[in-house]
């Protein structure tokens, strides 16, 4: 087939199951942060508000789109744009699976592949502090102003442990190309471990991903560092004047950086699509079971006659027959080389994103000024000594 | 496809340029400025230079220029008057201008050693290249260069040092 | 250029005609009624005393000086990284020097107080 119409192909699919997942990313955070809080969350829109995603499209979309009389209308409508435009693009150079040939088409999920894929993606990132800056400065808003001055100020501290982080592990591997990182960390140390870069010998890159995490959650000004939107004192920080499409702009950028650096993460360090044991000891059978475990207990749950939700009723029969369905999908030899890394990979990513979602559920915000010392008079140290012992260690090592 | 690409971000970079002149106010300068970093890292791609392309983005736009954007942010520069329109001025000016411009060309046209034009994706200098020529063939600069970052650590704390 | 690229152009053209593209349909669904009170700078339901544009504290500038710096030594690790193997001690010990210069600027830096948020 030719290669252009696959590559729009695969574009068009990647941006439509990005957004969508951003659009569920939403649901999935209110969700959880709810059952933290043992409150149910969306309940209203669908079953157990499964459409409140489009709800909220619809209402974003509808809504009057505000320009601040004292604002600059162009910056003011430039920044949501920008912002938006830089984080979907950053998910072009994620690799999820490995090459495969699939109806006599030999190609892989993950846009491009570039030799620079790692400086690409900090470039993106480095970008990204334009939108939320010039955002705020645009409002003229006092609360935007110090939102957005706060923000980009600690993106950029962050940045650096970041970028320590990224190195330490790509000692190991020696490449800037993502593809390539996540083929270096095939295999298992005694058949069982899996080589991650996390795990890997002769230095496991553990404190790097924890260094990598933490400056990612400040990158993405999420809690325990979501001092640019901290609501108790800014209101909403640099988005406060934003409303309608523009507002949403903001929102998707949020996660669409969120979902892109989980995936990063995974790239890094925790091998990408390779499974978490050996296939010889059924990590293939994973997803099979997991789907059809959550087939069955919907099922029972249908059965239960005690539900007193009426959409229940047809929605558990309904998605347990679907997931039951789903489940062999996994067990089809020609289907296997995508599935099942494309799964591993999910997973990961996902874990990421709900530990994400965790922890804002459970820790409280930091105050600036413990915010900003803690990146330069801790975790850029860190990250100097981390990135020098793993230098000197893997030299020694040969 | 090489050659559009090149016609459209030399455009760009050239058409910011001018804006970032044009423009009164600081904040569309800075922007434009860093339109300006962006298509020349395009340009670079071009030559093949993928990691210098990527040191433009990070380094320059990405850095340098959020420093601008902040000293602008926090200074509160306002828009600068713009200076009255005299038509006499401009009939003058122009031509100079463009005289000046065609001699500049014309010099280093005729002064500058001929060489091979340039092919798109020329020079091949991925990490791996840089890496080489950098730590190997160019050891001495590179260690100089962190006297030179050294240096411009105690000027930014000096000079922030008086404010506070 | 590499064909490698090219998807990230495009991809960039979408996702800025993509909401504008929103952005301009739903303009005829959404309302549009603009009157001076609800353009005002929003404070919390107050007035807004004075203007958003004035002076902020120079720790911004220091904290934006200081990432540049280090930005540029950062970036020449990358290099470093993907020649690691071929390098091998002579790599970690040019890598040493030259971060050892900056760790003394970094620590004079430090006892300075520039890094403190006070």
């Amino acid at each position: 087939m030719n290669f252009y119409l696959l590559t729009l192909i695969k574009m068009a699919l990647t941006a439509l199951v990005l957004l969508t997942c951003c659009a569920y990313a939403v649901w999935v955070e209110r969700k959880v942060l709810a059952h933290i809080q043992l409150r149910p969350g969306p309940y209203r829109v669908g079953p157990h508000g499964l459409l409140q995603p489009l709800a909220d499209l619809i209402k974003l979309l509808t809504k009057e789109g505000i320009v601040p009389s004292y604002a600059n209308p162009f910056f003011y409508l430039l920044a949501p744009f920008l912002a938006v435009a830089l984080a979907l693009t950053a998910i072009v150079v994620i690799p999820f699976t490995p090459e495969f040939e699939l109806f006599g088409v030999r190609t892989a999920i993950g846009l491009t592949d570039l030799n620079i894929g790692i400086l690409f993606l900090l470039a993106l990132s480095s970008l990204g502090v334009y939108g939320i800056a010039i955002g705020g400065w645009a409002s003229n808003n006092k609360y935007s102003l110090m939102g957005s001055l706060r923000s980009s100020a600690q993106m950029v501290s962050y940045e650096l442990p970041l970028a320590m982080a990224i190195v330490s592990p790509l000692l190991l591997v020696n490449t800037l190309n993502l593809r390539e990182i996540v083929e270096l960390q095939n295999g298992f140390h005694f058949g069982l471990l899996p080589k991650w870069n996390v795990f890997a010998s002769p230095v496991p890159q553990a404190l790097g991903f924890v260094i990598f995490l933490i400056a990612a959650f400040a990158e993405t000004n999420r809690v325990p560092f979501d001092l640019p939107e901290a609501e108790s004192e800014l209101v909403a920080g640099f988005h406060t004047e934003y409303s309608s499409m523009m507002f949403a702009s903001f929102f998707m950028a949020e996660y669409a950086n969120i979902i892109t650096i989980c995936c990063v993460a995974t790239v890094l360090f925790l091998g990408g699509w390779h499974p978490l044991w050996p296939a010889e000891y059924g990590s293939d059978l994973v997803p099979v079971v997991l789907l059809a475990a959550a087939g069955l207990m919907l099922l029972f749950h249908a059965a239960q006659a005690a539900r007193r939700r009426k959409w229940d009723r047809f929605t558990f029969p309904v998605f347990g027959v679907l997931l039951l369905g789903l489940a062999p999908v996994f067990l089809i030899p020609v289907l296997k080389p995508v599935l099942i890394p494309f799964f591993w990979f999910v997973a990961k990513a996902g874990f990421l994103v709900f530990v994400f979602i965790w922890i804002r559920g459970t820790l409280p915000r930091y105050r600036y000024d413990q915010l900003m010392r803690f990146a330069w008079t801790f975790l850029f140290p860190l990250s100097l000594a981390n990135l020098l012992v793993t230098g000197l260690v893997v030299a020694l090592a040969g | 496809m090489d050659v559009l690409l090149f016609l459209i971000f030399a455009a760009i970079a050239v058409g910011c340029a001018l804006n970032l002149v044009l423009q009164t106010h600081p904040i569309s300068s800075a922007l434009s400025l860093i339109g300006v970093m962006g298509s020349l890292a395009v340009l670079y791609l071009l030559l093949g230079g993928e990691f210098l392309a990527a040191v433009q983005l990070i380094v320059y736009a990405g850095a340098i220029m959020v420093l601008f954007v902040f000293v602008i942010m926090l200074l509160n520069a306002g828009g600068e008057k713009k200076p009255s329109k005299k038509v006499l001025r401009t009939a003058v000016a122009l031509p100079l201008l463009f005289t000046l411009a065609g001699v500049a060309a014309y010099v280093l046209a005729s002064q500058a050693p001929r060489t091979e034009t340039v092919k798109f994706g020329a020079y091949v200098a991925g990490p791996y290249e840089v890496g080489k020529a950098l730590f190997t063939t160019w050891l001495l600069p590179f260690e100089v260069t962190s006297i030179l970052i050294l240096i411009a650590i105690l000027g930014a704390v000096v000079l922030a040092r008086k404010e506070i | 250029m590499p064909e490698g690229y090219l998807p990230i152009f495009i991809f960039l053209i979408c996702a800025i005609l993509f909401p504008l593209v929103l952005l301009a349909i739903f303009r005829y669904l959404r309302p549009s009624l603009p009157i001076p009170v609800k353009l005002e700078a929003y404070e919390c339901g107050i007035r807004a005393a004075s203007n958003a544009r004035g002076r902020y504290t120079v720790r911004f500038y220091i904290v934006a000086i200081l990432f540049v710096v280090f930005d540029v030594e950062t970036i020449f690790l990358f290099p470093w990284a993907v020649r690691f193997r071929q390098l091998a001690w002579f790599g970690v010990a040019e890598v040493a020097v030259f971060l050892s210069i900056l760790i003394v600027g970094y620590i004079w830096a430090y006892k300075k107080g520039a890094l403190e948020w006070v």
